[in-house]
């Protein structure tokens, strides 16, 4: 008897919460999910009018780059979601790796498109803010250079998908992909302090008080969480449509 | 308001080619990641009427 009490505890330590399980449900998830996408959608679209009218009308030019500094309120809510959704992409791949959970995995490989938006466009927006600010679009400099790496890593991911005739491998390859690339988020992150680079060190994301006027930093965070919301409810939809497409091949075994 | 007129605030103090053009490229970009899911799930919705109504045929006859 204390054997099989043994055994169950083995059993439990490995499961997840219960809530997981049940958002593994496709019905259940699709019902959940359709309910909390306006929740999502309406805030992050209200909150990016009100934060480019915000950055770019209203909130002060900056003393040393005039108003080209405006840049700032698409070039970092566009970073910091660059490797913030690269996170949410690997350890939901993580999840459905190892827990076999393929919501999971749906989540993750819905990431992908916007999380490689995002870095693509902090790239580009970053270039124009380079030319006029340091004379040139581009430097091989670690912070640009990580970050273009990341956009690799994100490119990669959704060509492994696509790379088996397998669905199911092309996923477990593309999870351990994402997973090892991890080791590039800390890199970008730190690599303003680690290396001489001709990028600006953080100002906002640091443990120290940011060092930016609020009447500047405020639009910033509206953006920001603009941002933030329209990419969950973007991965939410696309991930909603795969349980719709699952309900148009019934020659499915699930 | 940080402009004082419609021209000043277009001229974004000389810099207008690069931050419109971030902004504009931000958004066309943007737009389309979030638009794409939402005409996809049209197409879906459409696609599984349309087998509905197969069905129902099927069992009618």
């Amino acid at each position: 008897m204390s054997q099989t009490a043994a055994s169950t505890r083995r059993r439990k330590r490995f499961k997840l919460p219960l809530w997981m399980y049940k958002l593994a449900s496709p019905a259940y998830f699709d019902r959940l999910v359709g309910r909390i996408i306006p929740w999502l959608l309406i805030p992050g679209l209200v909150l990016l009018g009100i934060g480019l009218v915000w950055g770019l009308a209203f909130a002060p030019a900056d003393y040393q780059q005039g108003d080209s500094f405006r840049i700032i309120y698409v070039h970092v809510p566009t970073a910091a979601l660059s490797m913030g959704i690269y996170m949410a992409m690997a350890i939901t791949a993580g999840i459905g790796l190892i827990w076999r959970i393929r919501l999971a995995a749906l989540v993750s490989r819905n990431c992908a498109p916007i999380g490689a938006a995002c870095t693509f466009l902090a790239l580009a927006t970053g270039a124009l803010w380079g030319k006029p600010m340091w004379g040139t679009w581009w430097v091989w400099d670690a912070r640009l250079t990580s970050e273009l790496i990341l956009l690799f890593l994100y490119l990669g991911y959704m060509a492994l998908h696509e790379a088996f005739e397998d669905p199911e491998i092309g996923s477990r390859a593309a999870a351990i992909l994402a997973l090892v690339g991890v080791i590039n988020i800390p890199i970008i992150h730190y690599s303003v302090e680690w290396w001489h680079t001709l990028h600006q060190g953080a100002t906002i994301f640091k443990l120290d008080k940011p060092s930016i006027a609020p009447s500047m930093l405020w639009p910033l965070l509206v953006m920001l969480l603009a941002f933030a919301l329209l990419s969950a409810a973007n991965v939410l939809m696309r991930t909603r449509n795969n349980v719709l497409e699952r309900r148009l091949q019934p020659d499915d075994d699930e | 308001m940080h402009f004082s007129n419609w021209q000043e605030f277009l001229a974004m103090g000389g810099y207008a080619p690069f931050v419109w053009s971030a902004f504009a490229l931000t958004l066309i970009i943007l737009g389309i990641v979030l638009v794409t899911p939402v005409l996809r799930r049209r197409q879906l919705l459409r696609q599984l009427q349309r087998l509905e109504r197969l069905r129902e045929q099927e069992n009618t006859q």
